[in-house]
């Protein structure tokens, strides 16, 4: 790219940070002053417009008032899972499951139907954008935050709509990690940091070492299910039963004003946070619903859902070999970490007061930047070693677990396992991997199968089939199998138990394409035009340089003439002109660029 | 020994413990995928396997008893599976303790938290012998020193799996 060859040094296309939230999502980027979020905070809910096109962000929101069946909020809370395992899910939150969602789960909205990935992928798209628009570059690569207790196929399916949205997802981040990271505490001192995380829909506990800016976490745990919004639907439901005896009207079956009714809860328990009674206050088809709620009331009221917290951090303590006397600092990251109760439950755990200097909805999104600063190798003084947050097993005779790599490991983390035919002649050895703390196959969360297929038939336990398990630094599972026979790589077959297979995930990336061909043109001129803001602005600082006065005349009048040429295509609406213009001017400073490139390494 | 190597040591019983993260923070620093995000697909790829095999090979040997487990077997010695004879009057009765106990006898609860902290600290013992036998074999080189850490290990899988056991018990029959 022409950038790369002429602003040499800042040159490489930016990695960005994503706190892809339940509720909210950000992006933020690293800069020589340390990490800066780009835009406001997005919220994360995506709708289709009656026209059908589909929006996301706050215009989405509003949208969640007018059109509920159009639109979709806290799809976080269904990445990766299966239809089975959402019944929970679907008695508290306006899921509109479509038909045939048995082997992968879709959603309708509206006409359209799509994959929980698909909609994240539109919060994804829309953050692209913005932080785009802030950088005047375009933005291709990512890291992006997921809960430290995330499972294999949740971050999967975050993954695959990164990939959606046309984002190479350099790296998964736990978001306690990240948090982190943001605060920095490497700066102060060695020691042995809590970070407690609660969010929206999501739970985490994270216990790290710091050592001279290596992130060592040491254990975690949490709950993927748990969060602000379990008290949301909580105030919700005893509004509505509220509203039933006072007006003698049901009004959970419209949807339309359970939202309204939803965001005025949620108002009440904001302020809650700061003051010590509020109301409950909706207005809707002529008549109003007041209700006070004490503090002293809602404290009791989620004392259950903070109660839960409790034991996961117990065990995450126990788990990282450390006692709480031995934990220097806690960190409050998450929305939900404002609300008095909380604070005061993790105070009388930890014995020690939070930090909460940083903004809970801005943190983890600034902790992303900064691991994204590591990768582009901005940042060379820090490191994160992370661990895996479930044991990973394969099924073995009656249904039983064999451990292969247990929980709070340090990631990369691999472990081999030879494997043999117990038949004669037999070609398949089918390989069951879970994901999981209990000793059944039953209890436990079943990742994939792998097919070890056209084994040369022989006698049985002749076979030498190894199979090499390797987790990730994302978090993610890599299997590969060699025959120790002939010493070649074994083909197989994975099918996923949950979420999307490669080819699937390919698919909706085309389709994603060839259905807004419209929205690619208008993708593909704004794209030429911040690539044409970038290499004038280059060229513009690179005319300063000593480097432009040793070019020829007529080297610098083609420069000149280049840069009059793509000024006047830019407000073209036809992408290719803007490009060809825009590669004129990248072949005319050529010369620039090498100059350039000799004085930085004579001065160098 | 891969994982002596990988933290660039060559194979003893007895480590440093301090030494040992040391060489595990500095390698990681040097190898970690996060060094290679831009870098080609075979860097890449190397990357990610020194590192995998770095945090295998810590995470194994920062452990004594894993560690010798670790040792033994790649000087083509397993641990037996069956219990050490010494103990299997003591075990027999733990059992019956434990049997009554799931049976809903609380008086079985005394004996078993008893059983409990006996064995805790033999436990405690085996793992102060095992130093000291990982010291002699580390100068020595004495077969019969290895065979004697065999037999301890043993004897301390066994009695950690009765400890493990005995306070799954103890703590189910609390919340009950």
């Amino acid at each position: 790219m022409s950038t790369l060859q002429i602003d040499f040094g800042s040159s490489k296309s930016r990695i960005v940070g994503i706190d892809l939230g339940t509720t909210n999502s950000l992006v933020a980027v690293m800069e020589l002053t340390g990490p800066r979020i780009l835009s406001g905070i997005v919220p994360s809910v995506v709708s289709v417009a009656p026209d059908g096109e589909v929006v996301a962000g706050s215009q989405a929101r509003d949208m969640l008032l007018t059109h509920p069946e159009r639109t979709v909020y806290s799809v976080k809370r269904l990445m990766g899972r299966g239809l089975a395992d959402i019944q929970e899910e679907l008695k508290l939150f306006p899921f509109h499951i479509a038909p045939s969602s048995e082997s992968v789960l879709k959603l309708q909205l509206g006409e359209k139907v799509f994959t929980p990935p698909e909609i994240s992928a539109h919060v994804l798209r829309k953050l692209k954008r913005d932080a785009e628009a802030v950088l005047c570059e375009p933005v291709t690569q990512a890291v992006i935050t997921v809960p430290a207790y995330f499972n294999d196929a949740q971050r999967q399916a975050t993954k695959d709509a990164g990939r959606i949205a046309g984002l190479e997802v350099l790296r998964l981040v736990n978001e306690p990690t990240a948090a982190a990271l943001a605060y920095g505490l490497d700066k102060r001192k060695d020691g042995i940091v809590a970070v407690y995380d609660l969010g929206g829909g999501t739970f985490d506990i994270s216990i790290l070492r710091l050592h001279e800016g290596i992130f060592e976490v040491l254990a975690t745990s949490g709950d993927t299910h748990l969060g602000g919004d379990d008290i949301d639907n909580l105030l919700l439901h005893i509004a509505l039963e509220d509203i039933q005896s006072e007006w003698g009207e049901d009004l959970s079956g419209d949807p339309g004003a359970v939202q309204l009714l939803r965001r005025r809860v949620i108002e009440a328990k904001e302020k809650l946070s700061f003051v010590p009674k509020a109301i409950i206050d909706m207005e809707y088809g002529g008549r109003r619903y007041q209700r006070e709620i004490t503090l002293e009331v809602f404290d009791k009221l989620i004392q259950p859902i903070v109660d839960r917290t409790l034991g996961p951090c117990r065990r995450c303590i126990a788990d990282a070999g450390v006692t709480v006397e031995q934990l220097d600092e806690v960190v409050l990251v998450g929305g939900s970490t404002r609300i008095p109760l909380v604070r005061s439950a993790v105070e009388k755990l930890f014995r020690a007061r939070p930090h909460t200097e940083l903004n809970p909805d801005e943190v983890v999104a600034l902790g992303a930047a900064v691991q994204a600063g590591i990768l582009a190798g901005d940042v060379a003084d820090k490191l994160l070693l992370d661990v895996t947050p479930l044991s990973l097993g394969i099924e073995t005779m009656g249904g039983l677990v064999s451990k292969l790599i247990h929980r709070n490991s340090t990631i990369p983390a691999s472990a081999t396992e030879l494997f043999t035919t117990g038949v004669d002649g037999q070609c398949n050895v089918l390989i069951h991997v879970v994901q999981g703390e209990r000793e059944l196959v039953k209890d436990c969360r079943s990742l994939a199968r792998f097919d070890l297929k056209d084994i040369d038939p022989m006698p049985a336990g002749m076979a030498r089939i190894e199979v090499r398990f390797l987790i990730d630094a994302n978090g993610i599972l890599n299997v590969t199998a060699r025959d120790l026979r002939t010493a070649k790589e074994h083909s197989m077959d994975v099918k996923p138990s949950y979420g999307l297979t490669d080819d699937q995930v390919e698919a909706m990336i085309l389709e994603s394409f060839s259905k807004a061909e419209e929205d690619l043109r208008e993708r593909q001129v704004r794209e030429a035009r911040i690539e044409a803001d970038a290499i004038m602005a280059a060229t513009d600082k690179a005319r300063r340089s000593d480097a432009y006065f040793e070019l020829t005349d007529a080297e610098r009048a083609a420069i000149s003439r280049a840069v009059n040429e793509l000024l006047v295509v830019y407000h073209h609406d036809n992408y290719l002109l803007i490009r060809s213009k825009l590669d004129q001017l990248d072949q005319a400073t050529l010369p620039l660029a090498e100059s350039i490139l000799r004085g930085t390494r004579i001065d160098a | 020994m891969e994982f002596y190597q990988s933290l660039g040591l060559s194979p003893a019983l007895s480590l440093d413990p301090e030494d040992l993260k040391r060489r595990f923070y500095e390698r990681s620093r040097q190898w970690h995928p996060d060094r290679f995000s831009r870098a080609g697909a075979e860097e890449q790829q190397r990357a990610l396997d020194m590192t995998s095999a770095l945090n295998d090979a810590f995470r194994t040997l920062r452990d004594p008893v894993a560690r010798a487990e670790y040792f033994l077997k790649q000087n083509g010695m397993e641990l037996a599976k069956d219990a050490p004879p010494e103990l299997l009057e003591e075990v027999f009765e733990l059992n019956m303790a434990l049997e009554e106990l799931r049976g809903g006898d609380d008086s079985a609860r005394a004996p078993l938290a008893e059983a409990q902290e006996r064995f805790s600290g033999m436990r405690a013992e085996i793992d102060r012998a095992l130093a000291d036998l990982f010291v002699r074999y580390d100068a020595t080189r004495d077969a019969t020193a290895l065979e004697e850490i065999r037999r301890a290990l043993n004897r301390r899988r066994y009695i950690s799996n009765l400890v493990k056991e005995v306070e799954k018990e103890l703590n189910v029959h609390v919340a009950d």
